[in-house]
């Protein structure tokens, strides 16, 4: 405890290090794993580089565990384990599996800056790992981060690299490090930028911004030249990406409304509950989901698939049940029906939240709807891509459902003629029934699919209830193609209107539109003409 | 205008009938219970929210009757439903007050159910405990804010993001929705950022109607905001419902905690029931509490909770707290005024103090505000917060904002000056 031996004892380590610096970094790593005990970001963070810097053959697995919260302290002996996602415990010293974990093991805490420290470090472990794929993701942490340090290493890397589409990362990743480092040449700083220039994306304008202070003029001047080069390519992708989210959100709306172009547009039942019907759908998959967890865990991916007929006939039987508890009494009189339906809407709501609670319930996404990929600079993610193709197969089905089968043929004759489809031997009654189910069951797959980007909550149909009468009645009451264009076209519009003016101005201003056109036009784009109108 | 004569008629007769009704039968346990009313709405929009308040406040009720009640009387909770209403907060207050002679009320969520709610509690003259974060710049004599001020909640959330543990951001997104609480809070942001020394085109404000769910053009931009060269940061003082997708348009996106951190005002553990949180590690939230937070009163706390919901799965959240803190406040005033009389209730409670569930003990102000930590977790994997920062001493809330010009002179003190908004430059009472 005296001063001597403290003295003593530091210049012995001194030594050590002067005289056999393997050895030392080698022992590293079990002073990095007690810093890690300490339960402080800043003590966490020097431990990171610690164990980056131990060359120990198990360091990334160590680090790549306290990034994803898999690695844990027993607080009684300071000991460091790590589990692999398999669920295998690891002591983190010896880098061994151990039999048995130990009971009450604490996850060692990160933050964001610590996990920025050990994406960085980790990249720079896994620049020479077997896999393209974890080298590109190396690459592109260095990329971000920026860290001089990785330098040396990211050289090695590119030398050895054999894949083409990697070493253009590696080269990308250099020139980021390059620009923001201090002392490159003038030479090298130009080359890095032309080199950024080719990316041409965020990233790269986000690199070329951040170039060093010290660079000279020229390579500023290049650098800004780079970026407002970037900036108008991205300008022309930023419309292409507008008509893509346009096309995004007129999907939603056209899933939305299809179901009330049925009850609404053909049927002219004023129907307030369609959004209930919405919910009930979106219900349906997170019961679906939730029995798949509990019993067959494996299929969770296909409970999408699983829950669209359910949903179907679920909201089918019910929107039967309305029709013949309700609406058959009230055909012919809107202002009653309106307020029925709604009626009919606040009890499901209050029925839903007295069942499954007020609180959102949890919705997961299967593995094909999450993410994103980028196709010619737009990122497009895949959970809506997957929207627009289901709507559209929905869209198509219907249409030929009402055009090549027995049942469509009557619902049409019913629409068009009632009193004529009734002395043809048509049972009229079971026609409205079945026609009602059919949009309350359109509405109920809609709600399938909405669960994937929206709340599952009692409230989910209120949302969707507005923009769905405005998409039917500005496509033309009774037309459905009306109402593909006119989703898709407010769709559209809205996401153009959205960047200059703002997401609340926006609405607003499609809302004074669709008035200014419902005046012009007032039976939307698409009006049924001929006698049908008149009846 | 005779369509409206009718309908008061018919409203008085009914609540006359009401009165007959229930003036029958339990006059003697009207006479032995103290009633407490419970505002909070159990249907509507607001239900997702509030609901849970209304359960935290039963079973609070039911603890101190297990404990004896209070002044000798057992505690009676009377719950109405404002429907997420707002003009029908102020008619089920009025139900309450005059109707039912509670002798305090625990309730409202938003800032425009409290604003609508306020004369009622004036003219009639009751007390309101109003459990939820808010934009500040308001002190009534009838009402006492349980839930954080800015000072409590966003300037020290800004603070954290501007560290070097925060990753020292250097622009900012203002993200809310469009209503009167984001809209107060992001001016005392700006204000603050700028006097900060951060430049007019580092601060990107953005609004979006109540439940906006789609989020693409919005999320596209931050991550264009973002792309500047400087640690970019999103503050969302987003309303609960619109929430979801937006998290869940940020994690397609694929905008990591790492690169754009998003702060949340009005996202807590109830919030986050209803997400997959794996792809949102790392974004934080600023609250006053946490369920995470290792503490014996907290644990126990917990317990509680799920037991009476019969629930294990049930989280605990900010405004919970802040319902518990209120209500044993209420009780010691009560019990130290040795009354349930409105005024005198009023005047003992500033400088009352009661434990808080994060190991701390709260105090009553002079301006109704309370004294809180203040805290910043990052979501984890599992739906929870991890607390990574968090004020050494309790924060005591201020409810006239040091950064917005007008409100700068204002203070609140009903005890020395016995007035909400003293201007201490004209000194007087008042703007």
């Amino acid at each position: 405890m005296s001063f001597a031996r403290v003295l003593c004892a530091l210049l012995f380590s001194a030594l050590a290090c002067l005289s056999m610096p393997d050895a030392v970094r080698a022992a590293d790593l079990p002073s990095a794993l007690t810093r890690l005990a300490a339960d402080d970001f800043t003590e966490t963070a020097q431990a990171i580089e610690e164990i980056a810097d131990s060359g120990a053959p198990h360091a990334e697995a160590i680090l790549t565990a306290l990034s994803n919260a898999r690695l844990f302290i027993e607080p009684a002996t300071k000991k460091v384990f790590w589990r692999t996602p398999a669920g295998v415990v690891h002591d983190a010293l010896s880098g061994e599996p151990v039999a048995a974990a130990p009971a009450g093991m604490d996850v060692v805490r990160i933050n964001n800056r610590l996990r920025r420290v050990l994406a960085n470090a980790i990249g720079a472990l896994t620049l020479m790992a077997p896999e393209p794929q974890r080298r590109r993701a190396a690459a592109e942490a260095l990329f971000r981060s920026r860290d001089e340090s990785a330098l040396p290493l990211l050289e090695d890397a590119l030398k050895a690299e054999k894949l083409p589409a990697v070493a253009r990362a590696f080269r990308e990743a250099r020139a980021s490090i390059m620009l923001a480092a201090a002392e490159t040449p003038k030479a090298q700083r130009i080359e890095s930028i032309s080199v950024l220039r080719e990316r041409a994306d965020m990233g790269a304008i986000a690199s070329l911004r951040s170039i060093n202070a010290k660079a000279d003029e020229q390579a500023k001047a290049l650098a800004a030249e780079a970026v407002a080069d970037i900036e108008q390519r991205l300008k022309l992708i930023g419309y292409v990406q507008n008509v893509w989210y346009g096309l995004s959100l007129g999907s939603v709306l056209l899933l939305a409304a299809i179901g009330l172009a049925i009850t609404f547009g053909v049927m002219g039942v004023i129907n307030m509950a369609h959004g209930e019907m919405v919910m009930l759908g979106a219900y349906t998959t997170f019961i679906v989901q939730e029995f798949l967890r509990s019993t067959a865990p494996q299929w969770f991916d296909y409970s999408l698939a699983i829950a669209l007929p359910l949903a179907f006939l679920v909201t089918g039987l019910v929107g039967v049940a309305i029709e013949r508890g309700v609406i058959r009494f009230l055909y012919g009189r809107p202002l009653e029906t309106l307020l029925a339906t709604w009626g009919i809407s606040l009890i499901l709501q209050q029925a839903v939240r007295t069942a499954f609670g007020p609180t959102n319930r949890e919705v997961g996404s299967p593995s094909y709807m999450s993410g994103a990929f980028d196709l010619l600079g737009v990122s497009i993610t895949w959970g809506r891509l997957w929207i627009i193709v289901f709507t559209l197969v929905v869209f198509v089905a219907l249409l030929l459902a009402l055009k090549y089968t027995p049942m469509g043929l009557h619902m049409r004759a019913v629409t068009q003629n009632r009193r004529m489809a009734a002395s043809m031997g048509i049972r009229t009654p079971w026609v409205d029934a079945m026609t009602f189910g059919l949009g309350s069951g359109l509405a109920g797959i809609a709600g399938v699919a909405l669960s994937q980007i929206d709340n599952v909550s009692p409230n989910l149909g209120q949302t969707y209830i507005i923009d769905s009468f405005m998409v039917v009645v500005f496509g033309g009451v009774g037309n459905l193609w009306g109402t593909l264009v006119s989703a898709f076209a407010l769709g559209v519009a809205n996401k153009f209107l959205e960047p200059m003016a703002g997401a609340v101005l926006a609405k607003i201003f499609i809302l004074v539109l669709l008035i200014l056109f419902i005046q012009k036009r007032p039976r939307g784009l698409f009006a049924l003409k001929g006698r049908a109108v008149e009846a | 205008m005779n369509f409206k004569l009718n309908r008061r008629g018919v409203l008085a007769g009914m609540a006359g009938a009401a009165m007959m009704l229930s003036a029958g039968g339990p006059v003697l346990a009207q006479q032995e219970t103290i009633k407490v009313g419970v505002l909070h709405s159990l249907s509507g929009t607001m239900a997702i929210s509030e609901t849970t308040l209304k359960d935290v406040m039963l079973m609070l009720i039911e603890e101190q009757n297990k404990k004896g009640g209070l002044l000798g009387r057992k505690l009676e909770a009377v719950v109405v439903d404002p429907a997420s209403n707002w003009p029908l907060f102020a008619e089920k207050a009025r139900e309450l007050i005059t109707q039912h002679k509670v002798a305090a009320v625990f309730g409202c969520w938003t800032s425009v159910s409290r604003k609508s709610v306020l004369p009622v509690f004036k003219e009639l003259n009751n007390i309101l405990f109003y459990p939820v974060q808010y934009e500040g710049e308001e002190s009534e004599r009838n009402v006492f804010y349980t839930g954080a001020a800015p000072n409590q909640q966003a300037i020290p959330a800004v603070d954290y993001l501007m560290s070097k543990e925060g990753g020292e951001v250097k622009r900012w997104v203002l993200a809310g929705t469009d209503y009167v609480y984001p809209r107060t809070t992001n001016r005392i942001l700006e204000a603050y950022l700028r006097a900060k020394g951060v430049p007019a085109e580092d601060i990107l404000i953005n609004y979006t109607p109540f439940g906006h769910s789609d989020w693409q053009t919005i999320v596209s931009d931050i991550k264009k905001f973002g792309s500047a060269g400087k640690k970019t940061a999103v503050v969302s003082t987003i309303n609960g419902d619109a929430n979801v997708p937006f998290y869940k348009e940020l994690a397609n996106q694929g905008i990591k905690a790492t690169d754009i951190p998003v702060v949340a005002f009005s996202v807590g553990e109830e919030e986050l029931a209803g997400v997959d949180t794996s792809n949102l590690v790392g974004h934080l939230a600023a609250w006053n509490y946490f369920q995470s937070v290792k503490a014996p009163a907290n644990a126990e706390f917990i317990e509680k909770w799920k037991a009476f919901t019969k629930n294990p799965r049930r989280v605990t959240n900010d405004p919970m707290e802040a319902h518990f803190i209120g209500f044993n406040m209420w009780v010691k005033a009560v019990e130290k005024a040795g009354t349930i009389d409105p005024d005198k209730v009023i005047a003992a409670l500033p400088g009352t103090e009661a434990p808080n569930l994060t190991g701390g003990i709260s105090r009553m102000l002079p301006n109704h505000h309370i004294t809180k930590p203040v805290m910043i977790g990052e979501i984890r994997a599992d739906a929870q917060f991890d607390v990574v920062w968090r004020t050494k001493d309790l924060v005591p809330g201020d409810a006239w904002s040091d950064f917005l010009e007008g409100s700068r002179d204002l203070e609140a003190d009903w005890v020395g000056r016995k007035c909400g908004n003293f201007n201490i430059k004209t000194n007087r009472c008042g703007n």
